[in-house]
């Protein structure tokens, strides 16, 4: 079990955001402040991180066949439980999370981390994957919403940042920043990528 | 009252509160499926055929299993194994009846089960407390506005793949791009009002 490796793959080259292309409809829709994306990315490191264990210590018994449905099903038991917790200690980021947090179960990083990791790997590698794919998932999403933030409203994680004489760029913080922003994190990670790249071969 | 609500909600569904630009539901599809405006019809007209159904069978498993015994908590798990034995059983009818239609949508079927849109529309009739009605109205429009976003955001991807990019905003970037203008486009229909 390489520790390093696999958590430099979670967080930059193979992130799940930036390089796997997966769970868009969270990571667009709720960046527009701190808290929210810091409650959405800590909820899915911890469902992630659970439903791998759970997934990896069952999987020898799972009939091939069925595998899917059953992962949902772990999901969703988990995601519940995240669910009533967070309306229960941290009310007012689940009402704004609203509905995204049931949504979670249909999350594709977590099915996906699942089906091409926990079902193949022993259950402390599971649990060191979904922890670095949670916080490669976390970091994208404070990324997006630092940037969102902080130019939509001038502001971070509510404090004022930017002088009162900025005039805040709304649009950020409405549906169109958030694929404006995203797009332009993942052209930034793949400039990045094939940069290194190109390091390496000249090496 | 029940005409102008009803169009009130399928206006709002398809253009003003778009499930794909202004929800953000449904983007790992539209993202996916978008690359040929074939497959991209097939994809919509299938989520929103399983939307629709997915609409009304939620809204009677909330009505009459989770609320009598008060188990509401357990709503996210009952409306995802609803929806993925739905698919199912629309893949099964299919595969039987419709071979032709079967075999274009191929493998996208099975991937409807994720598609957030899906289990988003189940949840979120329940959250506006709609009646069976709305419920379905609401699903089948919220379906045709997925299939309207994905058909247009397809059109343009033909047309961009021969288009010069600067070279990091090739492939994924530059369509975030695009589907962030066209949903600048969309807001124009907030202020849309029936009433």
């Amino acid at each position: 079990m390489n520790l390093g490796k696999q958590f430099k793959e979670g967080v930059i080259t193979n992130n799940p955001v930036l390089v796997q292309l997966l769970g868009m409809c969270s990571t667009l829709a709720i960046t527009t402040n701190i808290p929210n994306g810091l409650g959405m990315g800590v909820s899915v490191l911890i469902i992630l991180t659970a439903s791998n264990v759970a997934i990896s210590a069952i999987r020898k018994i799972v009939p091939n066949k069925i595998r899917i449905a059953m992962y949902i099903v772990v999901i969703a038991g988990f995601v519940t439980c995240v669910d009533l917790l967070l309306q229960a200690f941290v009310p007012s980021i689940a009402a704004s999370l609203g509905v995204f947090i049931p949504l979670i179960v249909v999350n594709c990083i977590i099915l996906g981390r699942a089906e091409s990791f926990a079902s193949k790997n022993s259950i402390l590698a599971s649990a060191w994957d979904g922890i670095c794919q949670g916080i490669g998932y976390t970091l994208v999403l404070l990324a997006m919403c630092a940037v969102r933030e902080l130019f939509g409203a001038g502001t971070l994680a509510g404090i004022q940042v930017l002088p009162k004489s900025y005039q805040p760029a709304g649009v950020l913080t409405l549906p169109v920043g958030g694929f404006l922003v995203l797009g332009c994190l993942i052209a930034a990670m793949q400039w990045a990528l094939s940069k290194s790249k190109k390091k390496e071969e000249s090496k | 009252m029940e005409f102008k609500t009803l169009l009130a909600i399928s206006l709002g569904a398809i253009l003003a509160n778009n499930f794909i630009f202004s929800q953000f539901l449904g983007i790992c599809p539209f993202m996916g499926v978008s690359k040929k405006i074939d497959t991209a019809t097939g994809m919509g007209a299938a989520v929103t055929f399983v939307m629709g159904l997915a609409s009304a069978f939620t809204w009677l498993a909330n009505k009459f299993l989770l609320t009598p015994f008060h188990l509401e908590y357990m709503q996210t798990v009952t409306f995802i194994l609803v929806i993925a034995a739905l698919v199912q059983f629309v893949e099964m009818f299919l595969q039987k009846s419709m071979p032709s239609l079967y075999t274009a949508l191929g493998i996208y079927l099975p991937l409807i089960t994720t598609n957030c849109a899906v289990l988003g529309v189940a949840l979120l009739n329940i959250q506006n407390n709609y009646n069976f009605i709305e419920s379905v109205i609401y699903g089948i429009t919220g379906g045709l506005g997925f299939l309207l976003a994905i058909v247009l955001f397809a059109s343009i991807r033909e047309r961009l793949a021969f288009a010069d990019s600067p070279k990091a905003f090739e492939g994924f970037p530059i369509a975030l791009i695009t589907a962030g203008l066209m949903a600048l486009g969309f807001m124009g229909f907030s202020g849309l009002r029936v009433f």
